[in-house]
């Protein structure tokens, strides 16, 4: 579930190059540590992550497991309460932590691989090849994710966190393509490119040395936007009950919380903390990419 | 114009053949027989409903025909207007369950969308090189479009509806009360309503919201902001050129995102229990009903589509450029 501030970084992309990649290493430092909105971003995901870590060394039954009184509010043993079955929330919690940030990398990971292929070489070749690929991106645009990913994974018996997470990629890359690709056709065109290619360095050569470079600021923003945008994506599949079939995830947690009216019941001990977890990493993740954005482009620093 | 206009609708003529290529597809592709799967968590008990549905079910599938044959069927029927027999609500034809529930889904998004994308805009314009507000409510912005649909409908149904019981929190209407054209049961109809819109419009606001005030600090920084600014242009004046010129790429975003916002009214719908397509899938997932499933699918993929191509036409018409081609009669 990407947001607009997507399709704002598209709409800058594709009037130009963004950011600034002559910028040195110690520059680039001298601002991140300055910047509060990337401070505070990555403060929260870091935390979170290191909770997803930590948290479930310290839990001795399995997270499902019917441990402790049922529909207990937060407090005695267990801190975030119980299930109306007697299982520990936040062993619940912490493991749905992990596999929220395995699905964002996988999910984030394979959308930004497939969409800088895409883009790449849709930008470079040119012709027929970028007029099929950009057809073929713009389908896939099209066609709305979440809803082919509940066709598909409605069929499947056994699902599990990873398949997941390579269902998302395959479906959420198409505008990084595009913006890949807009980058990657005005720096094609440039002198550097040019001399590389007159020396006659292998196509795939010169795309990684000498373009790929001039947006790598761009692209580690983009793949944080796609690592929040899977977290979504894999939330709002598990709510509806395609989730991963054994163990837990924050979405998965939702779905049980609603299935078995939590809600009527007042249980919010059971429904806030997974939704609090996905809407803290993935709100953090955007932030942060502002920050990395000020931090990158000079224009945008306030000084 | 008109090879633009004719090259999307190339596009979304091919992006149908996929949809309706996938839902062909994927049933035969998963390991194990259909028909079975389809039938294991079937709702009918009695031995005699299931054969019946077991024929009519193999009759569709035609498994024992060659593959192209099975496509070329699976088209026709299509064509039609046949998607299958439900096999939750068996034998009511699919087409005619999915009908049903589409105004539903349309009465939450289409305010939703249309509301959220003025507002956030506007109110992301104003926002824009305000450091107050910027300060404040960017970050705000940024977690709502940060939330979960559902969990934001949680909150407001746990909060608004189970705490302070202002509002309802399942169905489109209550059970009491009974459908007609009467104001009682069209304020029961707005009551139900408006939780779920409002979950769906606070997401997408924010999206918008910080869309636009990027997009404006951008137009601000350009050359003929800087130029008007220079000339001694009221504030007032450049920011109206600067939101015109943002609001195109808003546009193009609105297309991109309405396969997301489709989505979040779906999940929104199951939070709320709401009867639209949103409901129906999940419906169709309990009762293991694949052909409501896909017939949801093609519904939503259509919509989509629909709904893209509008917003294609609307940016020609109010993109300057496109407008005076069409003016001067010319492409």
């Amino acid at each position: 579930m990407s947001d607009s501030a997507i399709e704002a970084k598209a709409a800058q992309a594709e009037t130009g190059v963004s950011g600034a990649g002559g910028v040195r290493w110690r520059d680039t430092a001298h601002f991140a540590v300055r910047n509060p909105k990337l401070l505070i971003g990555a403060g929260v995901v870091l935390a979170l992550l290191a909770t997803g870590l930590v948290g479930p060394l310290f839990i001795d039954n399995p997270p499902n497991a019917y441990v402790g009184p049922k529909s207990a509010p937060p407090g005695g043993g267990y801190p975030l309460g119980t299930t109306s079955f007697g299982q520990d929330v936040w062993a619940q919690f912490v493991f749905g932590l992990r596999a929220t940030f395995l699905v964002g990398l996988v999910g984030g990971g394979i959308a930004a691989a497939v969409g800088m292929v895409v883009g790449f070489t849709a930008g470079y070749r040119g012709g027929l090849v970028d007029e099929v690929l950009n057809m073929i991106t713009n389908i896939v645009l099209v066609l709305p994710a979440l809803v082919v990913l509940i066709i598909a994974a409605a069929y499947l018996e056994a699902r599990g966190i990873w398949l997941q997470g390579c269902f998302i990629g395959l479906t959420s890359w198409p505008w990084v393509a595009r913006a890949v690709r807009a980058q990657t056709l005005s720096l094609a065109t440039r002198d550097f490119v040019d001399l590389a290619r007159m020396s006659g360095r292998r196509a795939y050569k010169i795309v990684f040395r000498e373009i790929a470079p001039n947006m790598s600021s761009y692209l580690f923003m983009t793949f944080i936007l796609l690592f929040g945008g899977a977290i979504l994506i894999a939330a709002g599949l598990d709510f509806i009950g395609l989730g991963p079939t054994r163990g837990v995830s924050l979405g998965l947690m939702m779905h049980s919380a609603v299935s078995w009216s939590a809600l009527s019941g007042g249980m919010w001990w059971w429904f806030v903390p997974p939704g609090l977890g996905i809407t803290a990493i993935v709100g953090s993740l955007y932030i942060m990419n502002v920050g990395l954005d000020e931090v990158f482009n000079p224009r945008l620093r306030e000084l | 114009m008109r090879r633009y206009l004719a090259r999307k609708i190339l596009v979304y003529a091919l992006t149908f053949v996929a949809a309706v290529s996938i839902n062909w597809l994927i049933p035969r592709l998963m390991p194990g027989d259909p028909v079975r799967t389809m039938l294991s968590r079937g709702s009918a008990g009695d031995p005699e409903t299931m054969q019946a549905m077991r024929d009519y079910y193999e009759s569709v599938f035609g498994l024992d025909q060659p593959a192209w044959q099975q496509y070329i069927n699976f088209w026709t029927s299509l064509f039609q207007g046949d998607l299958g027999i439900s096999v939750w609500l068996f034998p009511q034809p699919v087409t005619g369950i999915l009908l049903d529930a589409v105004p539903y889904t349309l009465a939450l998004l289409l305010p939703a969308i249309l509301l959220s994308w003025i507002a956030g805009n506007r109110f992301g314009a104003f926002a824009a090189r305000s450091r107050w507000l910027d300060n404040t409510l960017l970050p705000l912005g940024y977690i709502l479009t940060a939330t979960p649909y559902m969990w934001l409908g949680i909150l407001l149904a746990w909060g608004l509806g189970v705490v302070a019981g202002w509002f309802p929190t399942a169905g489109a209407y209550g059970f009491s009360s009974i459908p007609g054209w009467n104001w009682t049961f069209a304020w029961d109809l707005v009551m139900h309503w408006f939780l779920p819109f409002a979950s769906l419009f606070l997401v997408a606001f924010g999206g918008w919201a910080i869309g636009m005030r990027n997009l404006i600090i951008y137009e601000l920084e350009a050359e003929y902001s800087n130029y008007l600014e220079a000339l001694g242009a009221p504030r007032k004046l450049v920011r109206r050129y600067a939101f015109r010129n943002a609001v195109l790429p808003q546009m193009t975003g609105l297309a991109v995102q309405l396969g997301t916002i489709v989505a979040g009214a779906l999940l929104t719908e199951i939070v709320f229990g709401y009867p639209g397509l949103g409901n129906l899938i999940l419906q169709a997932l309990n009762n293991r009903d694949f052909f409501l499933l896909q017939g949801a699918f093609l519904f939503i993929v259509v919509g989509v589509l629909i709904a893209n191509f509008v917003v294609d036409v609307v940016y020609v018409v109010i993109d300057p450029r496109t407008r005076t081609q069409m003016q001067g009669g010319g492409a």
